[in-house]
């Protein structure tokens, strides 16, 4: 995966989302938890700066710098020892190690809207599913449940020499967790917006382990990278002078399988044979030995109305999620095919000549 | 040239496109934010199979290209960067959707290979507008639209501070990365006994950069808030301009334009 050398690629190979992959409604909803999120972050950043009498306006050139220097960071090539490929930083786990989540996680929404903006990596639109994907696993899942728990615990013991191993360990296991779940929303995101006819547990087995190398690898090149800041600037490093004992190396195995278990038990269970769950609850399932659980007739469910009728009939018009047949033509779902295609043509003869009238009239302003 | 030169020159011709003057340019930045949100949700709402219906929508850019006074062809670059994911997820639905739906002269073709096609062109027209929008548009006025519509301050200011710093960054990874392969001939990127040491270096001096960066900021009166110019209102067709494509999208979506054009003349 790596061999593909791909311009501006860092978190991921296919972690940025496009506004083609996302259907309206999906893409609104990671709008409204990514802005969620944001507004947390930001009232969070506000209590700080009342509690330590340090102004925001104070911290905003140093998460500007460390956003741009985690743009400017992944533009580096980190040649992997015997593959002869190339892997990039993680920039989620290192801003929220420097800068903290909450400040972290604003860092990394610009990262991503400028990417978005100047070099078309992700969508417009796409912003809020990738902000979702990339910035919120990896400033909070990332920290929360990985970073901070092991840079509290006793692994590798309290010398400074331990300290090392935590900073190494949380990089490389944070990476690895918070890139699996951001690639198991991508694939969530793209199968909810009924894009691809990919079956959703064919898209998991595809995504997940092409995305555990990536994770392996970007884990260490942050880890690499925080341990260098560490050796020169301990203070910059959160949590690594932390009061050790508060997670014993026991409670943090247990974390860690905690978390393991519930991501792939979520996993399996979102990829089973049932991928439909209320479904099964409303009609059950008497292949799978399953009868009725609700006692409905899912073939008579539900009754004929004129009001249901024009309901049914704006919900065609208007569905934001589309569906996988083309309005007004049942038995031809690519519609009228003679004139759709001579219609066609003619779009494509118009744009042809006001391309070609605009590039006459660009011509003649130059001279 | 390494990859954060060519981010870097990326960049600046994007500056240079969005500092130029034409009819869309003076269009306001909140009209011009409006239609592209407004046609990137049109495009991607049609049907997987409404390969004709969705192929109206390309007037839109290309329009607004001319109207620009910008070549179509300046954002294809743009468009490795957005397609890999697009086209690995297109690729595959032929594969599972092999019902015949649409017979061009006698040859069959499947509901995979039209969702496909949709899914690609969805992908290629969201990029003409998104990238329409930023190359006509310089990212303080987008800032500015932002803060209107009361997106939080801190956002707009790290954004914008974001944005000027990157291309400071950019050049010094640049410059960097060239002296380290000078140093190394023939190697591929950055050797593991330098993978901490090549960013953490540059990242401990920016660190002390930002504070130097705060300090002077704060003798020339920044308190945390960037002030914009008051009249950055746009053309007085702006509001006309969103107004007549969103009724133009709304039109594309419910009625099957080409459809309708070619009964008129097949």
């Amino acid at each position: 995966m790596y061999g593909i050398r791909i311009p501006h690629k860092k978190e991921g190979f296919f972690m940025h989302m496009a506004d083609a992959l996302l259907a309206p409604g999906v893409a609104a909803t990671m709008y409204v938890v990514s802005a969620a999120v944001a507004t947390v972050s930001i009232v969070k950043l506000r209590k700080e700066e009342k509690l330590q009498k340090q102004p925001i306006s104070k911290r905003l050139p140093v998460m500007a710098v460390m956003a741009a220097l985690v743009f400017a960071g992944q533009m580096i090539n980190y040649t992997i020892p015997g593959t002869g490929s190339s892997g990039h930083l993680c920039g989620g786990m290192m801003l929220s190690a420097l800068l903290g989540p909450f400040a972290g996680f604003l860092s990394m929404i610009v990262v991503l809207a400028i990417q978005c903006l100047f070099f078309a990596d992700g969508g417009l639109m796409a912003l809020g599913a990738n902000i979702w994907n990339m910035a919120f696993y990896g400033c909070f899942v990332g920290y929360f449940l990985i970073y901070r728990p092991i840079m509290h615990s006793r692994l590798g013991g309290t010398s400074k020499g331990g300290a090392r191993v935590r900073i190494i360990v949380s990089s490389i296991v944070g990476c690895v967790l918070t890139l699996q779940l951001g690639a198991f929303s991508v694939v969530l995101e793209t199968s909810l917006s009924g894009i691809s006819d990919l079956p959703f547990g064919a898209f998991v087995g595809l995504m997940q382990p092409i995305h555990l190398a990536i994770g392996l690898v970007e884990g260490l090149i942050t880890g690499a990278v925080l341990l260098f800041v560490y050796e020169a600037r301990p203070e910059l490093v959160r949590e690594a002078n932390a009061e050790k004992g508060k997670y014993s190396l026991k409670t943090t195995v247990v974390i860690l399988a905690v978390v393991a278990a519930i991501i792939g038990g979520g996993l399996s269970l979102l990829a089973s044979g049932n991928p439909d769950g209320l479904e099964w609850a409303l009609f059950g399932n008497e292949d799978a030995g399953y009868n009725a659980n609700m006692g409905l007739d899912e073939e008579n469910y539900g009754k004929s109305s004129g009001a249901a009728d024009a309901a049914a009939s704006i919900q065609e018009k208007t569905a934001f999620l589309p569906d996988y047949a083309f309005s007004g033509d049942e038995e031809n779902p690519a519609g009228t095919t003679v004139s759709g295609l001579v219609g066609a043509l003619m779009v494509a003869v118009v744009a042809g000549a006001v391309c070609t009238v605009g590039g006459i009239y660009r011509k003649k302003k130059a001279k | 040239m390494n990859q954060a030169e060519r981010a870097c020159q990326e960049l600046q011709a994007m500056d240079e496109l969005a500092a130029k003057s034409s009819l869309i340019h003076r269009i306001g930045a909140g009209s011009k934010l409006l239609v592209t949100i407004l046609y990137i949700v049109t495009v991607v709402s049609f049907s997987k199979y409404d390969i004709f219906g969705l192929f109206v929508m390309v007037l839109y850019p290309v329009i607004g290209y001319q109207f620009a006074l910008i070549p179509v062809r300046t954002c294809f670059y743009k468009l490795r960067v957005v397609m890999p994911l697009v086209c690995a997820v297109g690729l595959l639905n032929p594969f599972f959707d092999k019902q015949i739906i649409l017979t061009i002269g006698g040859v069959g073709v499947s509901g995979g290979v039209i969702s496909m096609l949709t899914l690609m062109m969805k992908g290629v027209f969201c990029l003409m507008a998104s990238f329409l929008l930023i190359a006509t548009t310089s990212i303080e006025s987008i800032c500015a639209v932002l803060r209107r519509i009361h997106c939080p301050k801190i956002l707009t200011s790290l954004l914008l501070l974001t944005f000027r710093y990157v291309s400071v960054l950019l050049e010094e990874v640049s410059v960097m990365t060239q002296a380290y392969h000078l140093r190394a001939p023939g190697q591929k990127g950055i050797h593991i006994s330098a993978w901490g040491s090549f960013l953490g270096q540059l990242l401990l001096r920016s660190m002390d950069r930002a504070t130097a960066l705060y300090e002077s900021m704060e003798l020339r009166g920044f308190h945390g808030e960037f002030y914009y110019a008051a009249g950055e209102k746009g053309a007085r067709y702006s509001w006309l301009y969103a107004l007549g494509w969103a009724a133009l999208f709304a039109l594309a979506r419910l009625v099957n334009l080409p459809a309708l054009l070619g009964t008129l003349f097949a």
